[in-house]
């Protein structure tokens, strides 16, 4: 509503000013900001590391982690912010073996998480396990790889979600790990584990394509990269060989990137790839600037820090 | 492209053609489009005051939990760590492991199937952190065993457990071991394997203990795919330990050798 809002007035507007239709009228073209905020593989890490600890003293923190998202929300505004998270939200301190991941999804949905997809931890308690907790997620899950067809979670984790946000379509797809060989069975039970890489080709297309989304979002638990066995399906792989991706945040490597990666996409296109550690240590900020006008044909800039 | 489909006015149709001239003008059938992406990662650290909301919702949570946690169920004399091996084949926190889970797992197993246990495998890999000299609590159970393993039995034949003398020869780890014994040669061949000091007969069923992890072929424990028979036990390794802890006082520090090499 508000892009047919605005096409109205800047016409009205340029109507106003132009004597003679000059295309000079028509520049300093306006511009919007979508923020994507996200995390992955927080591993039920709720409490900040106690200051005597080795490796990440006085890190992290759900309550802290509020407060910076926060002040971001506050900053871009709630409209211009979707917040996300790239799976293996459970497992790792007694608050999941103790409440079986209650407390981490009532404080995401405090924190006003969007999406968030699955990692191979959030099986732990078997996929009933998860089922039972997800009353406590104001969010949905998303996975497009696992056909969950034969089991409880059939029509409740879907393959993709799309949102609208300042008038733009913004289209998120999950990915998943193969189970086979690092879960159990019994607790995934009759999950159907299908290549990323196709399902992310096609996904991409279907949300570009058919959806007409602005921005393409792929919410990955595959893991960064797998150097000792190059074959293996990454997100390095994925990005080279889809399109129509703009941005993959990913998870499960626990992969601290000094700064968001850049690879190149079949199109030959730049794709950035992000993933922020593990622990809820930090989190991630990507910024898309929109701008009203443009040539679709001029290439985008990314910059990363 | 959202162009008003009712033309009221002529002043309407005018804007409508403008809009129209100007799209065309720019080239562009988009009206808007990403032209910069910024990626950065932010550190979250004690600068962010914690919301207080969730600070205190949380609260009550951690109280329990640290309650429960921080009970002393145990005493330990001295520390256990895995790093200080016996002979390079055995630890004092892996013995202590293997000869608990193998006595609960054992207890389990006859309630159930009145069936007895002969050998516990654990890995070694799978012990995560020491067990300090002092107090004991549920949450030395939770470091030293922060995953959510179950206990299985596999009722293996005799070959397969000649495999597994020959998996521990090659692996050269103190992997845990309780119930059986291996005697290597120097060059570190296996010569001789035992359970419950008798030799090991090859079409003999044993039950062997171990976590669902290694049943499946973790650390490509791949004997156990051949086992006739499973037991799930339902019993979560860490709990087993809680259990243990709970009923006795001390820990005992065991140094006997399971697996033997000539020197």
């Amino acid at each position: 509503m508000k892009r047919r809002d605005f096409i109205t007035k800047s016409a009205a507007g340029s109507a106003l000013i132009m004597g003679g239709m000059s295309l000079q009228s028509f520049k300093a073209p306006e511009k919007q900001t979508i923020t994507i905020l996200h995390t992955n593989d927080v591993h039920s890490h709720i409490d900040p590391f106690p200051a005597d600890d080795a490796r990440n003293p006085n890190m992290g923190g759900a309550a802290r982690r509020a407060t910076l998202i926060e002040q971001i929300r506050h900053e871009q505004g709630e409209d211009g912010v979707l917040l996300l998270d790239a799976g293996d939200v459970f497992q790792g301190t007694p608050y999941f073996n103790y409440y079986g991941g209650e407390l981490e999804f009532r404080l995401m949905s405090m924190m006003k998480y969007d999406i968030a997809t699955m990692g191979n931890h959030d099986f732990d308690n078997g996929i009933d396990g998860f089922l039972a907790q997800l009353p406590h997620a104001s969010f949905p899950f998303v996975s497009a790889n696992y056909d969950f067809k034969n089991t409880v979670l059939n029509g409740i984790v879907e393959p993709y979600k799309i949102f609208t946000k300042r008038g733009l379509k913004i289209g998120v797809f999950g990915l998943g790990i193969e189970l086979n060989g690092l879960v159990d069975k019994k607790l995934y039970k009759e999950t159907i584990y299908h290549n990323p890489i196709e399902v992310a080709q096609d996904m991409s297309r279907t949300l570009k394509e058919d959806k007409k989304c602005d921005l393409v979002i792929c919410l990955s638990h595959i893991g960064f990269d797998y150097k000792n066995d190059n074959q293996r399906v990454s997100d390095i792989l994925l990005a080279k060989n889809t399109k129509n991706i703009d941005l993959i945040i990913g998870g499960h490597t626990h992969t601290f990137l000094p700064k968001p990666h850049i690879e190149k996409n079949l199109d030959g296109q730049e794709v950035m790839i992000n993933q922020v550690g593990c622990y809820g240590l930090n989190l991630g900020r990507i910024d898309f600037t929109f701008e009203y006008g443009k040539k679709s044909s001029e290439s985008r800039l990314l910059r990363v820090e | 492209m959202p162009i008003p489909k009712k033309y009221k006015t002529t002043a309407s149709r005018f804007v409508s053609f403008l809009t129209i001239s100007l799209l065309i003008a720019c080239g562009s059938t988009k009206k808007w489009n990403n032209t910069v992406i910024d990626g950065k990662k932010i550190a979250i650290t004690d600068h962010y005051t914690p919301v207080p909301e969730i600070e205190s919702f949380i609260k009550p949570y951690r109280e329990h939990i640290n309650k429960d946690l921080d009970s002393v169920l145990a005493y330990c004399p001295e520390t256990l760590d895995k790093s200080n091996s016996i002979n390079g084949w055995q630890t004092t926190i892996g013995n202590l492991m293997a000869d608990v889970t193998f006595q609960y797992a054992d207890k389990a197993l006859m309630a159930r199937e009145n069936r007895h246990v002969n050998v516990c495998l654990l890995n070694h890999g799978g012990i995560r952190a020491i067990i300090s000299k002092g107090n004991v609590t549920t949450r030395t159970a939770f470091e030293i065993m922060p995953f959510e393993n179950s206990t299985v039995v596999i009722a293996l034949k005799g070959e397969q457990l000649m495999e597994i003398a020959r998996y521990l020869a090659k692996e050269k780890k103190p992997h845990p071991l309780s119930g059986m014994e291996v005697h290597l040669s120097r060059d570190g061949a296996v010569t001789s394997v035992s359970v419950q000091g008798e030799p090991v007969e090859p079409e003999k069923i044993y039950n062997v203990a171990t976590s669902d992890y290694l049943a499946n072929g973790g650390d490509e424990m791949t004997f156990f795919a051949k086992g006739v028979a499973t037991y799930d036990l339902d019993y979560k390794l860490r709990n087993l330990m809680i259990d243990y802890f709970k009923d006795i006082d001390t820990l005992p520090v065991t140094r006997t050798e399971r697996i033997i090499q000539d020197k």
